[in-house]
């Protein structure tokens, strides 16, 4: 597939002079679903507001379907349609007027019918006469949704669309989603839910501190995210790992006290079975067991770990 | 110059009169209940003993510099607040991420703020009329002239509502510089009714070349030459220009 978004050496130093981004470096894929998983702070949200416009970047250059976001800004920012993390509107304006709004600023004449589409679609139709501010806070995030759908966009910035969402409505929002990719429409979505990126998403990016760490396929994100932790609190310290265990690839703690055990839960032999059977075989005794879920966090963690390594 | 983008003008000013139209009422009935009483006050109790300035019936020489006043502030009042509330309810994010270039932004919320300004300009002109004979010298140069002002008080106002970081901010320059200038710019009494220090200081005072070029469209003379009104206007038409300018290119207080 052609990528639609082309950033290169991406760097954005605010006034503060905090450092934000550090260099990214990405591709986006057309018609593909791309979320941005990182901690808060990382420069989501700052990487997403340089490709759309609100903030400048210091260095690096984007192009959105092939125009450059400063030089050629009225190409790039056509293509683009945005659904801040914030929930900004003009308070007093009734629904429709302001999704009308939206449609003529990025240059297309006024289209009742399409807007009445959109409208329906996210369930704000009757609401369509009503002041925002008389709209609950869902429903704002769905107008601002409205918003950017109104001028046909072919790439679709969606900061935190589940934030602050209800269960049924974060349901109703991925359908959406998924929609809206089968119309062709480029999805970037940021998260810091796995759950929202492994239900959605075709491609994964994590990023820390303005670094773009990974970048993967979610399938194959999914297995590392698989991954548990299976821990034996032993009855007896041991000095050392025996070696009968070592096709487990058992670590043991400081004090030897526990042991831990790095296990694949999507694997058909998960080994766990067979390492409590082989450590009642050699008379090891344990306490008491746990297993946790490899969680995002572990993820930066051991992505940190490599990169010192490397 | 980049203008490419009329959807997105029209789209801006019309929504920027609706938002004008919410508040009509008020919008119409200050300035009409303020020429009144000013009307009052200046035409009726001060205008009964003082008949006449520069051979013009007191009650008609004040109203070039009525309606400059509420031109005034006016303009610099919906054009600041108009790019302002954007910025300070956080939507600006959409004009910053739409494909429209500065200048098309500035026609659009400017030309909003200046028709608004224009409108209320008109009515204090039809109700001096219940109260004076006007007649005007030369209505063309009236109706240019007022275009200009409202246009370039527009673009100040806008300018003060990029720069302004707060409300107190955004009141700050209409009050203690623009409100008293106006009062001590001749609206309602002729430069040469004062004495000398003061009559020069005058002349330092912005307002008055506005305020007597106006005059000057109304009753064929003011209390300096049209030509240099007419500079003084130009002048501030292009500085403002220069300024938003330089604003959007450097994403001044706009962009992060
Ligand atoms: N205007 C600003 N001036 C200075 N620093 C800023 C500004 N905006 C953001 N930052 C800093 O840049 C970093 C990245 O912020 P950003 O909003 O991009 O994070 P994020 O990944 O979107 O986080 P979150 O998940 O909380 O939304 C943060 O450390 C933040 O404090
Ligand atoms: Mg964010």
């Amino acid at each position: 597939m052609a990528s639609i978004i082309e950033i290169k050496g991406l760097t954005k130093r605010y006034a503060s002079g905090f450092e934000a981004l550090k260099g990214v470096d990405l591709s986006i894929e057309e018609g593909e679903i791309f979320a941005l998983l990182g901690p808060n702070g990382a420069g989501k949200t700052t990487m997403i507001s340089i490709i759309c416009g609100i903030a400048r970047a210091s260095g690096g250059s984007v192009t959105v379907a092939g125009h450059d976001i400063v030089r050629d800004y009225r190409g790039a920012r056509t293509a683009i349609g945005l659904v801040p993390q914030e929930l900004h509107t003009d308070q007093f304006e009734q629904v429709i007027d302001t999704v009308r709004l939206s449609r003529g600023l990025f240059g297309l004449p006024r289209n009742d019918a399409y807007v009445e589409k959109i409208l329906r679609d996210l369930s704000l139709w009757d609401k369509r006469n009503n002041r925002i501010i008389e709209l609950s806070g869902g429903m704002k995030r769905r107008v601002m949704i409205a918003k950017a759908l109104s001028h046909e966009p072919r790439v679709l910035f969606l900061d935190e669309p589940t934030a602050g969402v209800d269960v049924e409505l974060r349901r109703d929002m991925w359908k959406l989603i998924g929609e809206l990719r089968q119309t062709g429409v480029t999805i970037i979505l940021t998260t810091h839910y796995i759950e929202e990126a492994e239900e959605m998403a075709d491609r994964v990016g994590v990023i820390n501190r303005g670094e773009l760490m990974l970048v993967e396929e979610k399938t194959a994100l999914m297995k590392k995210l698989g991954k548990k932790t299976l821990s034996v609190v032993l009855a007896d310290p041991m000095e050392s790992v025996p070696a009968e265990l070592a096709e487990w690839n058992v670590t043991l703690n400081a004090d030897g006290h526990e042991i831990e055990y790095i296990f694949d839960t999507q694997a058909e032999r998960t080994g766990v079975s067979s390492l409590l059977r082989k450590l009642g075989d050699l008379g090891i005794g344990y306490k008491d067991l746990n297993t946790k879920q490899s969680s995002l966090e572990d993820i930066f963690v051991s992505l940190v770990h490599q990169e010192k390594a490397a | 110059m980049s203008l490419q983008n009329f959807h997105a003008i029209a789209s801006i000013y019309k929504f920027e009169l609706h938002r004008f139209r919410r508040t009509w009422l008020t919008g119409l009935l200050v300035p009409v209940i303020t020429t009144t009483l000013y009307f009052v006050v200046f035409g009726g109790a001060i205008g009964s003993r003082m008949t006449e300035v520069d051979g013009i019936a007191y009650g008609a020489f004040i109203v070039p510099g009525l309606i400059m006043m509420s031109m005034l502030t006016e303009s610099i009042f919906n054009a600041s607040f108009g790019i302002y509330m954007p910025k300070y309810s956080g939507t600006i994010y959409e004009l910053l991420s739409a494909p429209i270039s500065a200048t098309e932004t500035v026609i659009a919320y400017v030309g909003a703020a200046a028709t608004k300004s224009l409108i209320v300009g008109t009515i204090i002109f039809l109700t001096a009329h219940l109260f004076v004979d006007i007649h005007v010298a030369h209505p063309f140069a009236m109706a240019g002239f007022m275009l200009l002002i409202a246009i370039s008080f527009c673009l100040f106002g806008f300018i003060l509502g990029i720069w302004a970081q707060g409300f107190e901010q955004l009141q700050v320059i209409p009050l203690l510089v623009v409100t008293p200038l106006t009062f001590l710019g001749g609206a309602f009494y002729s430069v040469h009714m004062l004495a000398d220090p003061w009559r020069t200081m005058t002349l330092f005072n912005p307002i008055v070349y506005l305020i007597s070029g106006f005059r000057w469209t109304f009753f064929g003379r003011g209390d300096v030459a049209i030509e240099y009104s007419l500079l003084f206007v130009a002048a501030m038409l292009i500085l403002c220009i220069a300024i938003i300018g330089w604003m959007f290119r450097t994403g001044y207080r706009l962009k992060k």
